[in-house]
């Protein structure tokens, strides 16, 4: 008989969940949602947070070298936007149940990821103007199709996110355009470093429609409106153009524009690169998870201390 | 690794301009109210979002069940004279 009432319960439940999917509504923490739908946000929210945490150490290199004290104030305020930006998607996840605690150790067990593209080294000052041109730029295509999520913690998280990261696209593509415009061996190296980001960009937007694994589920929740492709594709059709604009060769002979689909048709995407970075053998995996975990052991004590300092107070 | 211990959650409330209502931000950590009120305006206010915050302990908040909307708001739909568009003034009266 209880059972029998349980299952009623869910059934009631979940049609509301499907009603509110159908009409639109964000779905709330506090609303019913199926384990599937939770599980696939804690996954992708987690792994959103912890690219834009990770996401400070390939430019957290070049604080101290930055060419003037403007550029050096302004990657600053970029990569402590990456940090806020990181808290708000854990605060986000955490009203899935999730503590995050439990995130960081995932992510130190190797059991959540962060977004391949970081696993890349930022060799030179050009590389940071390409990081905030290319890297955000891919990454603020991704996320302002996110607004529309449909999980309203996640949405708000992103809306916010937006508002604050189209500085950081712009101040990379500063810093590439006022290479272009110097001596012969800064153009070279702002061209360099188109050449090696370029194809890692596109990557961010993962694989293929056709062999992506978690795109189905993702859109029957609305979690995901548009597909990686059509995603991919609107950064290039935006990006090219900016790149023509300041003199850089975009890296792919086979790029071209395609009138029947109004979008750039690209070259073959090494996808073997790709899934060998995943893998964990990209040029900076083990770095980056090293010093992640080497800053949280060394910033045990500061948390202690706040820790006791708070139970002193309370005794008082 | 050893499992850790969190600091305690808060809710966060930001004013946009003065005289405006407060409006959730979202939350932080913080193991007291000096230390929750800096993080949630190093979090939420970077960019001069805020002139003033609320921090409330997380575990403070009190929220209605989403099972229970119906039962909990819908009473208001039949006290329609709450309204001002329920009365029928008469034709050529002003201002009001």
């Amino acid at each position: 008989m209880e059972l029998k009432e349980d299952i009623n319960i869910q059934n009631v439940a979940m049609s509301i969940f499907d009603r509110k999917m159908e009409m639109d509504e964000p779905i709330e923490p506090k609303d019913h949602m199926p384990d599937g739908y939770r599980k696939h946000l804690i996954r992708q929210m987690s792994q959103h947070a912890h690219s834009e945490v990770i996401g400070m150490q390939p430019e957290g290199n070049w604080i101290t070298r930055a060419p003037s004290l403007r550029a050096k104030q302004i990657l600053l305020a970029k990569i402590q936007d990456e940090c806020g930006h990181g808290l708000y998607l854990y605060s986000a996840t955490e009203t899935l149940g999730i503590s995050r605690a439990e995130m960081i150790a995932q992510l130190h067990s190797g059991k959540a990821k962060y977004s391949n593209i970081f696993n890349y080294p930022a060799l030179n000052w050009a590389d940071v103007g390409a990081i905030g041109w290319l890297v955000d730029g891919a990454a603020i295509v991704n996320q302002v199709s996110l607004q529309r999520t449909s999980y309203g913690p996640y949405s708000r998280a992103m809306v916010r996110i937006c508002k604050e990261e189209s500085f950081h696209q712009r101040q990379g593509y500063e810093i590439m355009t006022k290479m272009m415009r110097g001596t012969k061996e800064q153009r070279e190296m702002a061209q360099d470093a188109m050449n090696r980001w370029w194809w890692p960009s596109l990557m961010m937007f993962g694989p293929h429609d056709s062999d992506s694994p978690h795109t189905g589920d993702a859109f029957k929740w609305k979690i995901k409106r548009q597909s990686n492709d059509e995603l991919r594709a609107k950064f290039i059709d935006k990006t090219v153009q900016q790149a023509e604009v300041i003199g850089l060769t975009v890296p792919d002979k086979e790029l071209r524009w395609n009138e029947e689909k109004k979008h750039y048709d690209h070259g073959p995407i090494n996808w073997a690169e790709f899934y060998k970075v995943i893998a964990g053998f990209g040029p900076c995996n083990n770095q980056r998870m090293e010093h992640h975990k080497k800053i949280h052991a060394e910033g045990a004590w500061v948390r202690e201390a706040a820790e006791a300092h708070r139970a002193k107070h309370q005794r008082q | 690794m050893a499992t850790e211990t969190e600091f305690p959650k808060w809710e966060v409330f930001t004013q946009i301009k003065p005289g405006a209502n407060y409006i959730h931000a979202g939350m932080i950590h913080a193991t007291d109210k000096e230390m929750a009120l800096q993080n949630a305006r190093d979090t939420y206010t970077r960019r001069g979002e805020g002139t003033s915050i609320w921090v409330v302990p997380s575990h403070a908040i009190v929220a209605s069940n989403p099972d229970d909307k119906e039962m909990f708001f819908d009473p208001a739909n039949d006290k329609i004279y709450r309204l001002p568009t329920f009365y029928v003034m008469p034709e050529g009266a002003k201002a009001i």
